[in-house]
């Protein structure tokens, strides 16, 4: 057991110290009824060779995305990482340090948190962003729990066009405090009427752009409505790469931001973890959740950072915390850090607009194919289509042919049958135009 | 000392912003041309920079190489982190996280596709629910105050369900974790503290006092926060259990006892773990962790979505409340399918560790533990009498008088070359320094370590005040301004 | 003529007929540390005795603040909100919080005056 330095001899020199005749002394406390005499019925502990064959055979089980025509979205994003990302964040002083709480020996991490805070409120035109939470689903719960705490409002309304994940997340985590959570119907087509429902009892209205359908909205009439309200608006964001050529939430005057973070930076790893990006405006600082670094001078007058107003925080707030949260998305921060400085303004802007020219090519040739609609006249790198089959059938039978088409509604709204014919499709500068060819051709075969 | 003509001292860099080494146009990423088409932005493309920075690639890994020299972590340092378990992070762990098959998956892949992906799920889940005993369990939480959430989620809703509406107040000890009783209020609880005895223990009696039919339950850690076994665990569930509650438990210590106590045995009736903790998974500066939780009989209905089921067709995921047959799913509270890069780093430890490994490993993390309570109390002061479990508690009282605290003594430390135990937590004791070693550190290293603490704590009994008020000196920031900071918050960077 | 009344949570409150102002002791200050931040109650808002009213953070701990009397808040020191470090220079003048008018001046019955409060911090070592 490779992971375990002590010897016998080490064990018995311990034991003497401290005065006991083996270590069954020192379990003395707990209850005969609940001890094991011996390991429980799982195998016993095996080499690096062995624990490898087995996951090589699980993963030999799944189609990975880069191998085969790869179109989804739906939340995940598939980019390429640089090579160099990886390489960084495996380096042991950041993979395996602790939360910031030391500050004098944890300078690097301090540093790029605060550089990542920084770039999260420039790509999103907010003020100020934390040092992440878990992702873009519960930080959408907490935004909703935010502005219900600032407004003194009890009703928090979903669009319909905010991903299912993120409306059922926001529902199921404040089902048991006063918040009243309405979720409208999905809304494909972009015909709710939001700027209609908000009065003087919302404290929010949570909407997202590109919608889960993959629709472009200005977002400008609804925000002066919200403020001549006294309501908030949040602004969701699944694909953060779409920031680099769209408008940002911050210009259009939403008044939080939370995103998935996870494209950048981050493999898909099949949904987990994921990264959740939060941003707002300066006057709400101190009923933001999650943690923050700021920038400080040490006794000797230098530069530096530290964990600050944590006196919001669950550690020392309690029960009157803004949030429980206590572990962010830490390394996948880095990651995506990373990746935006590799990037930078030059590459990120550039790289929205190969994925949206994909898109555009994308749906050239999907368009072709008879039978299909294209259901948005504008988008970022994701839109909605129609099929004359149920969109959930066509891509088992796209997936036969190895290709991965995109994602049904159905898989997210089974109930709904209007949304049956509903496929998400997503280019990326991954995608190729054979790629892109492939796709077209496979399915004019199996409509 | 005197000053080096660049600022930077030796081998640690002074490193600035990335915004302070802006080459405007420049790029560390290379992407083909963008293909010429008509736009279908509808007029919503951004007109203003975003104001980004520009480096080159050498210049961005000199950068965080730079800041990476500026950390602590397992790899480099001992981290007697009390309640973290900072044990050895393996390697084995990244390199299978990192296989395409497992890594290059999207979330809503047709679940043909995935099949080895959602028999990993599975299998880390059967691996936490045969070590615990426990019958079923919540995959999705994204880390320990989620699970604990989760747990108190179901808990609300199994009462409920039973029209037992009035249950609203949570038990919580006086020595729990922050995130307990935050967990509990976002849960709709109010929570009553529970005070502890002398011997660090929840008081019974106490408890017992406080039982009535408006109690939804109690939320133990156990081992508790002052590294102790409660002792008197059986009796507690029993009198919670008999009061109409429900028995959370806080898993965040359960690395003293994974293979040698049956959880289930203790009355649990639900227990997050902490996989970044106990099973292995790297900290990664604060994130990102996993809290599956484990749920007795009485609360598996109210899992929540999704979860993974397997039968003579294969895995699938039941994701809708429609497809979960008798069970009563609390909901959603994580996007898609759960921490799955974190569950294989998890699983790859189990299978190397295995069922003797496992229960070798929370021997281990209790003799190291017990090792260091025996051979500091002399020198230190011990708050309890032992046996500890895995983790042992000193308080102040060995600084009395001598004008150091807890921060100084900690401060020191950092000097001799250690991360500091986890200082003033937990609350019950005074200027507390709780310390876990973990099991994957060596004799040498705790010999070495006992050395250095107990020639601290008489450096600071001889009356040498001033080295500990000025330390650290040896680290590249030295007792940052805290003050300045949460009063003039600057939490990004200005042009 | 004001008299100044303190609470065993180590709150003062100084009265000038039914007007009290109201704020931490020297004792509270100290133990708090260095005081980054107090949130204040607004003009009109309405104070139970014994109910929170007003929170002060420090770097390492937020306390509550509860309402020695029951009444209406009548004004609040901005002075505190832009220099929190005011309560740690002059907890008991300058650092004042908020001012507020008793609805019942039986309320001060029970209250500590100067010299009971020192004795009760003596209790407290």
């Amino acid at each position: 057991m490779r992971y375990l330095p002590l010897t016998e001899t080490d064990r018995q020199a311990m034991l003497a110290a401290i005065g006991v005749q083996d270590t069954d002394a020192l379990f003395r406390d707990v209850p005969q009824a609940a001890r094991r005499d011996a390991p429980v019925d799982l195998p016993h502990h095996a080499s690096e060779m062995e624990v490898e064959a087995r996951f090589v055979a699980m993963a030999g089980k799944n189609l990975s995305a880069g191998c085969a025509p790869f179109f989804l979205g739906a939340g995940a994003y598939r980019h390429h990482v640089p090579a160099t990302v990886d390489a960084l964040i495996q380096r042991g002083e950041f993979l395996t340090s602790y939360t910031p709480y030391q500050p004098e020996v944890a300078q690097g991490t301090l540093q790029y948190l605060f550089e990542f805070q920084t770039q999260v409120a420039l790509i999103t035109g907010m003020e100020v962003a934390n040092a992440s939470m878990y992702d873009c689903a519960t930080a959408c719960a907490e935004a909703a729990a935010m502005a219900a705490r600032i407004t003194k409002r009890k009703k928090v309304i979903l669009s319909g066009d905010l991903h299912p994940h993120y409306r059922s997340v926001t529902a199921s985590t404040l089902q048991f405090t006063d918040i009243e959570v309405e979720a409208l119907d999905p809304d494909p087509l972009g015909m709710e009427d939001l700027i209609g429902r908000v009065n003087g009892g919302v404290a929010c209205v949570i909407v997202q752009n590109p919608s889960f359908f993959g629709r472009l909205k200005d977002l400008k009439a609804l925000a002066d409505e919200c403020h001549a309200e006294g309501a908030l608006l949040v602004v969701a964001v699944a694909e953060p790469v779409s920031l680099g050529l769209i408008a940002s939430p911050g210009e259009m005057g939403a008044d939080i931001v939370v995103a998935e973070g996870q494209a950048i930076g981050n493999a898909l790893n099949f949904g987990g973890p994921g990264l959740g990006l939060f941003a707002t405006r300066d006057k709400y600082l101190r009923q933001m959740p999650g943690r923050l670094v700021g920038q400080t001078a040490d006794v000797d007058g230098r530069r530096g950072w530290v964990l600050t107003l944590s006196t919001r925080e669950q550690h020392i707030r309690r029960e009157k915390a803004t949030s429980n949260i206590c572990t962010n998305s830490g390394l996948c921060a880095l990651a995506f850090s990373i990746h935006m400085t590799l990037l930078g303004e030059e590459g990120f802007t550039k790289l929205a607009r190969l994925n949206h020219a994909k898109a555009v090519q994308l749906a050239e040739a999907l368009a072709k194919v008879k039978g299909v609609k294209i259901l948005s006249q504008s988008f970022f790198n994701e839109f909605a289509i129609t099929l004359p089959k149920p969109a959930a059938e066509v891509v088992e039978a796209l997936a036969k042919k190895g290709i991965l088409a995109g994602v049904p509604a159905s898989r997210f709204y089974p109930s709904y049958p209007e949304l049956a014919e509903v496929l998400l499709v997503t280019a990326t500068e991954t995608n190729s135009e054979a790629d892109i060819a492939a796709f077209a051709k496979a399915l004019s075969e199996v409509l | 000392m005197t000053e080096s003509i660049s600022g930077n001292r030796g081998m640690v860099i002074e490193e600035p912003l990335i915004f302070e080494q802006n080459t405007p146009g420049q790029c560390g990423v290379d992407y083909p041309a963008v293909p010429d088409v008509i736009d279908r932005l509808g007029g919503l493309e951004r007109k203003s920079a975003i104001g980004l920075p520009g480096l080159a690639e050498p210049t961005v890994v000199r950068h965080y190489t730079r800041l990476s020299q500026k950390n602590v972590g397992i790899d480099s340092s001992f981290y007697p982190l009390g309640s973290c378990t900072m044990k050895h992070n393996p390697r084995l762990n990244e390199k299978l996280a990192r296989l395409p098959g497992l890594a290059d998956l999207h979330p809503f892949q047709p679940e043909s596709t995935v099949q080895g992906a959602l028999e990993l799920i599975d299998t880390c889940a059967h691996w936490l629910k045969i070590l615990t005993g426990m019958p079923a369990i919540a995959m999705s939480p994204a880390a320990g105050a989620h699970g604990e959430f989760c747990g108190l989620m179901t808990i609300r809703a199994a009462h409920d369900a039973k029209g037992q509406t009035q249950r609203t107040r949570m038990l919580v000890p006086e020595s729990a974790h922050g995130t307990n009783p935050a967990s509990a209020a976002a849960c709709g609880f109010t929570v009553d503290p529970i005070p502890a005895t002398p011997r660090g223990r929840v008081d019974l009696a106490a408890l017992k006092a406080k039982l009535g039919d408006d109690v939804a339950g109690l939320m133990l850690t156990n081992p508790n926060t002052c590294g102790l076994f409660e002792d008197e665990i059986l009796e507690i569930a029993e009198a919670v259990h008999g009061a109409g509650g429900y028995f959370y438990c806080d898993g965040a210590n359960y690395n003293a006892i994974v293979g040698r106590v049956r959880i289930a045995d203790l009355g649990v009736d639900c227990m997050h773990i902490n996989l970044h903790k106990t099973f292995s998974t790297p900290h990664g500066g604060g994130g990102p962790g996993a809290g599956p939780t484990v749920l007795s009989a009485a609360l598996a209905a109210y899992a929540p979505l999704p979860y993974v089921v397997h039968d003579d067709k294969g895995f699938r995921l039941v994701e809708h409340a429609a497809d979960a047959g008798d069970n009563r799913p609390v909901g959603r509270i994580k996007g898609y399918h759960g921490q799955f890069g974190v569950f294989v780093r998890a699983l790859a430890y189990m299978m190397s560790m295995g069922a003797d490994g496992l229960r070798q490993a929370s021997t281990d993390a209790v003799l190291n533990a017990n090792y260091l309570l025996a051979q500091l109390s002399k020198d230190l002061t011990a708050s309890f009498e032992g046996p500890c479990m895995h983790e042992a508690l000193f308080d102040d009282r060995f600084l009395k008088d001598t004008g150091v605290s807890t921060l100084d003594f900690a401060k020191a430390m950092i000097d001799e070359g250690y991360h500091p135990m986890t200082m003033y937590f937990p609350l019950v004791v005074h200027g507390a320094l709780l310390m876990e070693p973990t099991e994957t550190e060596s004799k040498a290293t705790l010999d070495q370590f006992i050395a250095t603490m107990i020639g601290l704590a008489q450096k600071a009994k001889a009356g040498e005040v001033e080295s500990f008020k000025a330390a650290p000196i040896y680290t590249p920031r030295r007792r940052l301004d805290e003050t300045t900071a949460a009063r003039t918050p600057i939490l990004r960077w200005k042009p | 003529m004001s008299k100044t009344y303190f609470t065993e949570e180590h709150e003062w409150i100084s009265v000038d007929g039914d007007i009290g102002t109201v704020g931490i002791t020297d004792y509270a200050q100290h133990a708090l540390g260095d005081i980054v931040f107090a949130e204040l109650p607004s003009i009109g808002a309405a104070a139970t005795k014994g109910k929170e009213i007003a929170v002060v953070e420090s770097v390492k701990a937020a306390s509550d603040v509860y309402s020695p009397v029951t009444g209406e808040v009548t004004g609040s020191n901005s002075a505190v909100a832009d220099q929190p470090g005011l309560i740690n220079e002059s907890p008991e003048e300058n650092g004042w919080f908020f001012k507020i008018r008793l609805s019942n001046a039986a309320d001060l019955d029970g209250l500590m005056d100067r010299a009971a409060y020192d004795a009760f911090l003596k209790g407290l070592e």
